[in-house]
């Protein structure tokens, strides 16, 4: 199954490259991770999406506690929970692409932001889901390039992950 | 060197040394070179730990390791940037993989050269990052005291490991004032000591009600000093307790509850009893592939298993755990023992039926073996080895066949007595292994069984035990075979023995000589126990001691990979002919 974890680490060099070289030296999937220091800049907020049977979920907890740079670590999976990820599309826009363009972008709530010749550059957040679908909804060949940022997650409510 | 702007300044190389002496490190073992020069020039002025200038890094790492199982302080290594750093590597992952506290302090080039693929660089934080429990680049004399305090904590509290500590060259020449904090805290770094009281309780009243109960324990259990608790908690419910690999010594082996070594030499009785226990509680061990086989093999319904370990991740790892007790073994046992003396157990029915199960197991005498064809038996020196010793000797050993025997056969009946590598398995750890332990511990017995192809490993440290007067014995089962490949190929490959055979060995003798050693040949079974006596005699002198085995002698009763505990091989079972 899909879950999403989320961790406090120490702002250190080399703090990423334990977690990366967690997962590939234990072999873990790894989907996606993000990373950046909280507004408390000794401390970095990394989420990572991974998937795998129950019993190596709970390793992949254990050992990202075990790391000593960790420290805290939650399975937003245990709760519910908020994400989203920020893509930028470039597209052919060119003759009635345009029009199309826009309003594919409105349809999914994107943003133009950046018009040129020819291309329009579209800022679209959401579920991972969602952008998928997006990029499922324009035609392969007006697709120029595509960045995304990887999943984000946060608990709904009262569940708070901060030290 | 810096310009000092403050009387109290000193170098980062001296504040290296003031740490170690904080931490009143007794012993560093290390090689010196370019990047770590400043720091050797700090050893020259200073008295507080001795240095040991080993011949190759790898075995620095080996001593304080093995100086480490047998005192339960850190072992400290120190060697250069480069080479001097990838040469550690071997002996920093097999701490790593049997959770030994060592400080590792590795010299880096300088600072402004990281990056520039310098002469004798290697990003030692990189490379090392999988095989330690942690690791540090210092890029600050002000950081120096603070990361080495950090680097003795983490490597000696929680699940114990190595920890290395990288510090660039201009660095160790940069000035500051020296100050070594009293304690530490690390919001990120605070092992569980305390087991659950509920768990435990839950435990103890599983063990008292247990049909067929079994006690297992692991090199946690010797590691967190907990042997003495573990007996009397044994004792106390009169039941059956066998021991890992690494937990050989964490219950007496001559006492009668003691089943032996279990796993894939383990004895048929251990094994059996493992695999047929309806609640098992496991001390400080990991259910590796080495001691139980086969996780799906293993799996009863009919078991309860109860696991006490202060690493969370090594519970539920390759068996589900019904009753996982996260925290010190020691502090757990002292627990356990209060409930159990509150309960005064009597042994039940069913506990003796058991035991009487027990005891036919037993019957088949699994580490029987033919003593007649006139050669010596590797099995037959390791008995004689332990009654030569009175139990009483720390015995090294490095990885094959020897090691085997030498778990199976010489009767560990105290902790922290039996070196050698489990988890990574390295050859040529013995005769490194042997120096820490009689640096540890000068006025004790140190045997190192080891065979003709690990002793080739490290066999340049005859030079170190020269130097230091090591009065070591090697003794050295020679059978000509990298034995274990050798066994395997027979068993498994039809006899095909693809390059393990030790072809041009060195005259032992001759080359124990020229290092001021004292060698023997050992060439008759009648001669074992003399030459043992007379060598062990020789108080002052390292003996190197070469027996000539048995080329055909195999390790049983063996498991093979993948198979289950009940699925053993026994000695008798394969008819001589067959061999």
């Amino acid at each position: 199954m899909r879950h999403i974890v989320s961790l406090l680490m120490e702002n250190e060099a080399g703090a990423l490259s334990r977690v990366a070289g967690l997962f590939s030296a234990r072999g873990y999937n790894i989907e996606s991770l993000t990373v950046a220091p909280t507004e408390d800049p000794t401390l970095s907020r990394m989420t990572i999406v991974t998937s795998g049977s129950d019993d190596v979920i709970e390793q992949i907890i254990k050992q990202l506690n075990k790391l000593i740079d960790v420290v805290k670590v939650l399975d937003l999976n245990d709760g519910r929970f908020i994400e989203r990820e920020l893509m930028l599309v470039k597209v052919k826009a060119t003759g009635a692409f345009r029009e199309e363009m826009k309003r594919m972008c409105d349809i999914f709530r994107g943003r133009i932001i950046d018009v040129a010749d020819g291309t329009f550059t579209i800022e679209l957040t959401g579920s991972g889901h969602k952008l998928d679908a997006f990029l499922e909804g324009l035609d392969r060949a007006a697709i120029l390039e595509t960045v995304r940022t990887g999943a984000s997650g946060i608990g709904r409510g009262d569940r708070i992950l901060k030290i | 060197m810096a310009e000092k702007t403050h009387p109290d300044q000193i170098t980062g190389a001296e504040i290296v040394i003031r740490c170690l002496e904080q931490e009143k490190v007794k012993f560093v073992f290390g090689y010196p070179g370019g990047a770590v020069l400043h720091i050797y020039d700090a050893i020259y002025n200073q008295d507080h730990f001795k240095h040991i200038l080993v011949r190759h890094e790898q075995a620095a790492v080996h001593a304080a390791d093995a100086f480490s199982r047998a005192t339960g302080e850190v072992g400290v290594a120190l060697v250069t940037s480069g080479p001097g750093a990838t040469n550690a590597i071997t002996g920093i992952a097999t701490a790593y993989m049997d959770s030994i506290p060592l400080v590792v302090i590795s010299g880096q080039v300088p600072v402004p050269a990281i990056g520039l693929d310098a002469f004798q660089e290697v990003d030692m934080v990189g490379v090392t990052r999988p095989c330690v429990k942690h690791n540090f680049l210092v890029k600050d004399v002000k950081d120096i005291a603070v990361t080495i305090k950090k680097a003795f904590h983490i490597a000696r509290t929680g699940r114990p490991g190595p920890v290395v500590v990288d510090i660039p060259k201009d660095i160790t020449a940069h000035l500051a004032k020296f100050s070594y904090p009293e304690s530490i805290e690390m919001r990120s770094y605070s092992p569980v000591i305390k087991g659950h009281s509920g768990q435990i309780k839950k435990a103890i009243k599983l063990l008292l009600e247990a049909k067929r109960p079994m006690v297992y324990t692991g090199g946690g259990l010797v590691l967190g000093d907990a042997a003495a608790l573990l007996t009397k908690l044994v004792r106390a419910l009169g039941v059956p307790v066998t021991n890992t690999l690494m937990g050989l010594g964490g219950y007496p082996s001559t006492d009668k509850q003691f089943l032996g070594m279990l796993g894939m030499h383990g004895t048929y009785e251990a094994n059996m009893a493992m695999q047929d226990c309806d609640v098992l509680l496991a001390v400080g061990a990991r259910f590796d592939d080495r001691v139980i086989g086969n996780p799906d093999h293993f799996y009863s319904k009919d078991r309860t298993i109860i696991h006490v370990d202060i690493d969370p991740s090594s519970i539920s790892k390759r068996v589900k755990v019904h009753v996982p007790i996260v925290g010190d073994v020691k502090s757990v046992l002292h627990e356990m023992n209060e409930l159990v003396e509150a309960e005064k157990p009597v042994q039940s029915p069913a506990l003796k039926a058991w035991w009487a199960q027990i005891e036919s197991w037993r019957g088949k005498l699994c580490l029987e073996f033919d003593n007649s064809n006139g050669l010596i038996k590797p099995q037959y020196v390791i008995q004689k080895l332990w009654e030569v010793t009175k139990g009483d000797a720390y015995v090294t050993s490095d990885v094959g066949q020897h090691q085997m025997w030498a778990a199976q056969y010489y009767k560990f009946d105290k902790p922290r007595r039996w070196i050698n590598s489990g988890g990574l398995g390295t050859m040529g750890v013995g005769l490194p292994y042997a120096m820490g332990c009689q640096f540890a511990d000068p006025e004790a017995q140190v045997a190192c069984v080891t065979g003709e192809g690990s002793i080739q490993m490290n066999i340049q440290e005859l030079s170190t035990c020269k130097q230091y007067h090591l009065p070591i014995k090697v003794i050295l089962l020679n059978n000509r075979y990298l034995g274990m490949v050798r066994q395997w190929q027979e068993f498994f490959y039809e006899n095909r023995y693809s390059e393990s055979y030790m072809d041009s060995l060195p005259d032992f003798v001759k080359l124990a000589e020229s290092y001021g050693h004292v060698g023997m040949n050992i060439e008759k079974p009648q001669d074992v126990e003399g030459a043992l006596t007379e060598a062990f005699a020789m108080k002052d002198r390292f003996v190197f001691m070469n027996f000539i085995t048995d080329q055909k002698e195999n390790v049983f009763p063996m498991i093979e990979a993948g198979k289950g505990l009940s699925q053993m091989i026994l000695a008798n079972d394969i008819g001589a002919e067959d061999l």
